[in-house]
């Protein structure tokens, strides 16, 4: 997986809240054997129209958010399904950060696993952030080592992540590399189980 | 004297195998369950990666998501189809124990799991579906991970977790007669919303909870994460042992006396403190309807789909709105008045024998109403099996509902058992979400004999008018 240390990016808005996994990527596109190419998914049903046009009133579909890499969205994002179809697509689609004021766990997780960091902010800074994107061209920095996310104008916040979620995003550890260095561990376990 | 500790206190200590500072620990995992959607793109990892699979025999998979119901070899979508070879060969190469569409063990993931014994109080189980808190109804310590902890469990057998907060969920008094436990957890998950269990593990404590079934508590444990929670569960007792006694993969004679020793010293010492309760009183709890695009958005079928004005924030407001609108009712509408044209009974939530048992009772010589489709899809070929020796099949077939093979089937329309745009479906499923049964599709949740009777009435109905002895 790719580290992340720092990315500044475009923002786009998703003013709703317990924005769950079956509309982040819905089940029709989880046949794939793959882990590429579900960004083109993402957000289906809100995005596309029957006929699989994109519709107007979804704001993501707007000239000013294309090339978005920052997606800051309401309470419990990601809640339902543990499909990790759901970063994939994120991340495919070409989102990088992700912030709300809370996530589900499941998915919370899983980002961590992908490379995409998920931050926490409070309430109110979400709301901030959600008013000032509404503006063409509002971008914001994440910066893990300090744990910040500021904007050009004035706007600075600093987020809590565990240290083991940090050091993993920011190294791009192979999380299953660092569990076999405790192979003997774990045999051990086994051991003195049976 | 020992410090008192929560059944998961004790579960998480039997199974550290490394703790450091900083870091989660090292969970070692008893048991992985493996389905056809979540797993592909792990085992795709370890043959990357040259590695094995550390503990074939810890791990069992079936296919369940994509099955078909209906004509059970033919497979319309190639990509499904594709998905589940490539679950039936990763399994071969794997070494991996599979129920597949041709093993008369096959069924949803959490429903077999149980049935065939594998499933036992203070293992600690995963699975790559979120709805694995199911097992916790045993005194298990499960919970649903992503497909990179697919591979990483198949790889070494562990799991990173960091230690999440307990949470005792309350349920004081008892159940009215013909409330069922899928009310229950409706009315938890409507009176503390979505969100309340997050970061948690819900244990369910209480008179009203020890009272119910091995199978109304998997409904419950079932929902915990449409509560946000990381996991659910519940103590283990005489109920739990007498379950499992007998069951394949359950120990046998002496072992198994001393297996149910150690099952019932893991329930919670009295005096055990949680991080945070909650309360409901059972007594209140009346059959429920959902109304919304969430869990929590939820009813008794004798009240009204709530209005934009009643709620409390402007974030609710546009909530409310978006459900409303989505689901194209009214505010103020009763609940009662809205016509359906699908009823599914079905899924891990409320697939399971006694769940068809008590749908049966309530159909039985009637007829499901004109312009309703109804659909039975056990939850494993046992269950239809057993069903089918009860002759439920034949009561709900000759009410006008379709007997299905077992799969998740219209849980989540992956299948072709799908609801067109706008149509209505009264289901015993756990999620309402947007889009969930199919693209458009509205989706009201509910307890087997409430969509039994709604099939029949064409419209949600208090299935208590239908038996006639009277309560109490
Ligand atoms: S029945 Fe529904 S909720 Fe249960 S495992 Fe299948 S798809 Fe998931």
């Amino acid at each position: 997986m790719e580290p992340i240390r720092k990315h500044e990016g475009l923002v786009f808005p998703l003013n709703r809240s317990n924005v769950d996994t079956d509309q982040i990527i819905p089940k029709q596109f989880l046949k794939r054997i793959e882990r590429q190419g579900f960004g083109q998914f993402l957000f289906y049903n809100w995005r596309f129209d029957d006929n699989d046009q994109p519709r107007n009133d979804f704001s993501m579909n707007k000239e000013q958010y294309q090339g978005a890499t920052v997606l800051v969205a309401g309470e419990n994002f990601g809640c339902g399904s543990s499909r990790e179809h759901a970063p994939w697509a994120l991340q495919d689609y070409g989102f990088l950060v992700i912030i709300a004021p809370s996530f589900a766990d499941i998915f919370y997780n899983n980002c961590s696993k992908n490379g995409i960091l998920p931050i926490k902010l409070e309430e109110d800074e979400v709301q901030q952030l959600m008013a000032k994107a509404e503006n063409p061209g509002y971008r914001l920095t994440a910066d893990l080592e300090e744990q910040k996310v500021y904007d050009s104008e004035g706007f600075e916040a600093s987020f809590d992540i565990t240290p083991y979620m940090r050091e993993m995003l920011l190294n791009g550890w192979d999380e299953i590399s660092v569990t076999l260095t405790l192979d003997e561990k774990i045999a051990d376990f086994e051991a003195s189980r049976s | 004297m020992a410090r008192a500790r929560t059944i998961v206190d004790k579960i998480w200590a039997d199974h550290v195998v490394h703790t450091e500072k900083d870091k989660p620990d090292l969970l070692y995992i008893d048991l992985h369950l493996v389905h056809e959607v979540t797993s592909p793109q792990a085992f795709e990892g370890l043959r990357m990666k040259n590695r094995r699979v550390r503990r074939p025999e810890r791990t069992f998979a079936t296919m369940d998501h994509n099955v078909p119901t209906i004509a059970r070899h033919f497979i319309s979508d190639p990509v499904s189809k594709k998905q589940m070879e490539t679950l039936y060969d990763n399994c071969q190469e794997f070494g991996i124990n599979l129920a597949d569409i041709n093993h008369p063990d096959q069924g949803i993931v959490h429903v077999i799991g149980p049935e065939l014994g594998l499933t036992q109080p203070g293992k600690t189980i995963v699975c790559g579906d979120s709805h694995t808190s199911t097992h916790g109804a045993f005194g298990a310590l499960a919970f649903g991970i992503g497909t990179s902890e697919v591979e990483h469990v198949l790889a070494t057998q562990s799991i990173w977790q960091a230690r999440p907060k307990t949470m005792n969920v309350k349920v004081n008094g008892r159940l009215a007669p013909s409330v069922t436990a899928k009310d229950l957890i409706l009315a938890i998950i409507g009176k503390f919303g979505v969100r309340f269990g997050t970061g948690h593990i819900l244990e369910y404590t209480g008179e009203a909870i020890r009272d119910l079934s091995m199978e109304e508590r998997m409904t419950i444990c079932n929902m915990s994460i449409e509560a946000g929670a990381r996991a659910g569960l519940i103590s283990p007792d005489e109920t739990t042992i007498d379950y499992i006694r007998g069951r394949r993969h359950a120990p046998e004679g002496e072992a198994f006396e001393e297996a149910a020793d150690y099952w019932r010293s893991l329930a919670t010492d009295p005096g055990a403190e949680y991080d945070a309760v909650v309360e409901i009183d059972a007594d209140e709890v009346e059959p429920q309807v959902t109304w919304g695009i969430n869990p929590g958005m939820c009813l008794p079928v004798s009240g009204s789909v709530p209005s934009p004005q009643d709620a409390e924030t402007d974030a609710d407001r546009e909530e409310i709105e978006r459900a409303l609108e989505y689901m194209g009712l009214e505010a103020g509408q009763p609940i009662s008045s809205v016509p359906i044209q699908h009823v599914f009974i079905g899924s891990c939530t409320n697939s399971r024998l006694s769940d068809l048992e008590r749908a049966a009772k309530v159909v039985e010589g009637r007829h499901v109403h004109e312009g309703v489709r109804a659909l039975v899809v056990p939850g494993s070929q046992t269950v239809k099996q057993q069903a089918e020796e009860k002759g439920l099949d034949k009561i709900f077939t000759a009410a006008g509902f379709e007997w299905r093979e077992a799969g998740c089937s219209m849980c989540l329309a992956m299948n072709d058992d799908i609801v067109p745009p706008g149509e209505r479906c009264a289901s015993t499923s756990n999620r309402n979400f947007e889009g969930r049964q199919g693209n458009g599709a509205r989706t009201h949740l509910v307890a087997p004999e409430m969509a039994a009777a709604a099939a029949v009435e064409g419209h949600f109905v208090d299935v208590r008018s239908y038996f006639s002895t009277p309560a109490g």
